[in-house]
């Protein structure tokens, strides 16, 4: 036997815990981006806001990035659990520091700098 | 077609509804302005709350600096069950967290997500009234005031074209009545609240700045906040239109009854009694309390001086029994320093004890101690508050009121005497080495009263009002009052006495007048006796003439003489 520490009581622990560790382990290595966001309906703003999200999500963070985009007006109940106040909001949700940008996202440089893809200058 | 009056919603606080004609606006927002802790956060819960319990009117709350659970935790002290009214879908609180720390603007925006909130919300309950609180923390939290500002604006009109009933609070501002002038949205009504301390006692005011398209009360109202929610005071109806009664009622002191017409004081009247320190003011309240109890009426016994065991057993040593009506319940001793509130929460309380126990008798003990809370304008406003209160209700009221040494007896402190019906003034006259006390009656409306100063005596069985002396110098009291009863005893036996000697003396006269009568008829009787003797002796010498004539002169007795000669006297005793 190989002296692997083992937990001292591996049963404390769900299965889905432990599933959502090694992911979060595994997205913190890749740099994961979990992105999400809110918009009302189909109207300029929103499409204005989605198109530019995805050309950043493209650009920036081809392949490690989850984006989800979400109608509260379908949805009115996640408006309240998310906090959405303005519209339309991006999320930052991974990596930490959860990060809100509200408007059509028409300043990029604001939203990659937002996003830390962008250092300071 | 007769004109619509303003629709409103009864706000459900407690006095608000009164002042402004029916409630706050329906369907339309109002502003709830103030400073830090005045108040906002509650009366706008309980605007929601009320309207949820007692009006059928379910609310939502957009609170925006309170957590739910901090907010339940809060006004859980109010007795509002938040958590219950959320699971009965009465009441939907959404807590909109603002960090300005997390959010970047990156360009334009709309509050479009707050809208979607608010709809959720008030179609998960079926809400008619929304709450805003406080919206200003917009502000702060997002970037962009000129769009908020649009925003805020599309959504009172938003809120309007749903008929909903808001309610909106806001800080006080610099020379403003709120830091983002929300008043230029909400311009229907508003509604400042106010809380500053004066000689380190706190108030709470409110101020109905404006309410368009109706009259309201426009002064400063007190009012404050206890277990019961906010209650805002007058929360009588500001008219002079009671009811009035001709039953009389004792006083519980028979001589002071027949003073006052002979029935005592009209039930639900006004009964001041003013007196300067130790003239048994509290003794005539503790007797009436009594006299009400053993009628079977409910008293009231507001106590500023004493706490209750001190004032039933100081009752006690002059023979008021208090003990039992307080055992039995029919009388309530409630003590309180004045110091330990503002004014209008003695009033508030007050108003609370009377109406839960309906008494039929108020007893306040002294009146003008709670002029050391306030000022002298705003005991006499409460005063008159409590007094229409207490009338509108039919409840007979006492009030003791203490005077000073060097003030004018009939000048009360608080100058309420214009809203008492009966006064009774009690007075220590000093004579002759003694205090001794009076009763006057000042006035009495309605009835016939004594004009006069009575003594009266506290002993072992309560007051009693001894027979009045009136003297050169003006009633006889105490020790001059004695030995003006004696004085007036020892006349009356002197008097006695008199009479006797003058009867006896009568007596002795007739007795001499009929002795004399005596003698005087005797006298008479003597006189007769010898006239009758002279009399029969006259005749006897007469008869013995004429025999002696005839003998002498036979022939000339003729028949024709014969009549003549004998006389009547011989002729009867034939």
């Amino acid at each position: 036997m190989s002296p692997v520490r083992r937990p001292a009581s591996p049963g404390t622990r769900s299965r889905k815990w432990r599933a959502t560790a090694r992911r979060d382990v595994r997205r913190a290595g890749a740099l994961q981006y979990v992105l999400k966001l809110y918009v009302t309906g189909l109207n300029r703003a929103s499409g204005l806001a989605i198109e530019r999200v995805r050309g950043v999500c493209e650009t920036h963070l081809q392949g490690r990035y989850e984006l989800e985009v979400v109608d509260i007006y379908q949805k009115p109940a996640l408006a309240r659990d998310e906090q959405i106040l303005a519209t339309p909001t991006l999320i930052k949700v991974l990596p930490a520091p959860l990060r809100r940008f509200i408007g059509n996202l028409a300043n990029v440089e604001k939203v990659l700098f937002g996003l830390d893809l962008r250092e300071k200058r | 077609m007769p004109l619509q009056p303003l629709p409103k919603v009864p706000s459900g606080v407690h006095g608000l509804d009164e002042i402004t004609g029916g409630g706050l606006p329906r369907g339309r927002p109002t502003l709830i302005c103030g400073g830090a802790g005045c108040g906002k956060t509650l009366f706008a819960m309980e605007f929601l709350v009320r309207g949820a319990t007692e009006h059928g009117e379910p609310g939502v709350f957009m609170a925006f600096e309170e957590t739910a659970e901090e907010l339940a935790a809060n006004v859980a002290s109010l007795g509002f069950d938040l958590r219950r009214l959320v699971a009965q879908r009465k009441l939907a609180i959404d807590y909109v967290r603002v960090e300005r720390s997390e959010i970047e603007e990156t360009g334009e925006y709309d509050l479009e997500g707050l809208f979607v909130r608010l709809q959720y919300a008030i179609d998960s309950v079926g809400a008619k009234r929304v709450v805003l609180d406080t919206i200003e923390s917009l502000f702060s939290g997002l970037p962009n005031p000129a769009v908020l500002r649009a925003e805020l604006r599309r959504l009172f009109r938003w809120l309007k074209d749903r008929k909903m009933t808001v309610v909106i609070t806001g800080e006080k501002g610099e020379g403003t009545l709120t830091r983002q002038g929300l008043e230029e949205y909400v311009s229907d009504c508003v509604i400042f609240l106010d809380h500053r301390v004066t000689d380190q006692t706190s108030t709470r005011r409110l101020r109905v700045v404006k309410y368009r398209g109706t009259t309201h009360g426009t002064n400063e109202y007190p009012f404050l906040i206890d277990e019961g929610g906010i209650s805002i005071l007058p929360v009588t109806s500001l008219g002079l239109a009671h009811r009035v009664t001709n039953e009389r009622v004792s006083t519980g002191i028979p001589r002071l009854d027949e003073m006052l017409g002979g029935r005592g004081y009209f039930k639900g009247s006004t009964i001041l009694v003013s007196g300067t320190a130790g003239t048994g003011k509290t003794t005539f309240a503790a007797i009436l309390a009594r006299a009400a109890t053993e009628r079977g009426d409910r008293c009231l016994y507001f106590c500023f001086e004493e706490s209750p065991d001190q004032l039933v057993r100081n009752m006690r040593s002059v023979g008021v029994d208090l003990k039992s009506p307080v055992k039995s319940g029919t009388l309530e001793i409630h003590a309180a320093r004045p110091s330990t509130h503002g004014l209008e929460r003695h009033l508030v309380t007050m108003h609370k004890v009377i109406n839960q126990r309906r008494p039929d008798v108020v007893i306040v003990d002294p009146v003008n101690n709670l002029v050391r809370v306030g000022t002298l304008l705003e005991t006499q406003a409460m005063i008159i508050r409590l007094i229409d209160f207490l009338k509108a209700r039919g409840i007979t009221t006492f009030f003791t009121s203490l005077t000073g040494g060097g003030d004018d007896l009939e000048q009360t402190d608080i100058g309420i005497s214009s809203l008492i019906d009966t006064w009774l003034n009690l007075e220590v006259v000093k004579n002759g080495g003694e205090r001794n006390r009076t009763v006057a009656i000042v006035k009495s409306r309605g009835m016939a009263h004594s004009n006069q100063t009575s003594e009266y005596i506290l002993g072992a069985r309560g007051v009693s009002i001894a027979d009045t002396y009136l003297g050169v110098s003006g009633v006889l009291t105490g020790s001059a009052r004695l030995a003006k009863e004696a004085e007036d005893e020892a006349a009356a036996r002197v008097a006695d006495r008199a009479i006797v000697r003058k009867q006896g003396e009568r007596e002795r006269r007739r007795r001499q007048v009929e002795a004399q009568i005596l003698l005087l008829r005797e006298g008479l009787d003597a006189d007769d006796a010898d006239l009758a003797g002279a009399i029969q002796e006259g005749h006897v010498r007469l008869q013995a003439e004429t025999l002696r004539m005839a003998k002498s002169r036979p022939a000339f007795v003729a028949r024709g003489h014969r009549g003549k000669a004998k006389g009547p006297g011989v002729r009867k005793r034939r």
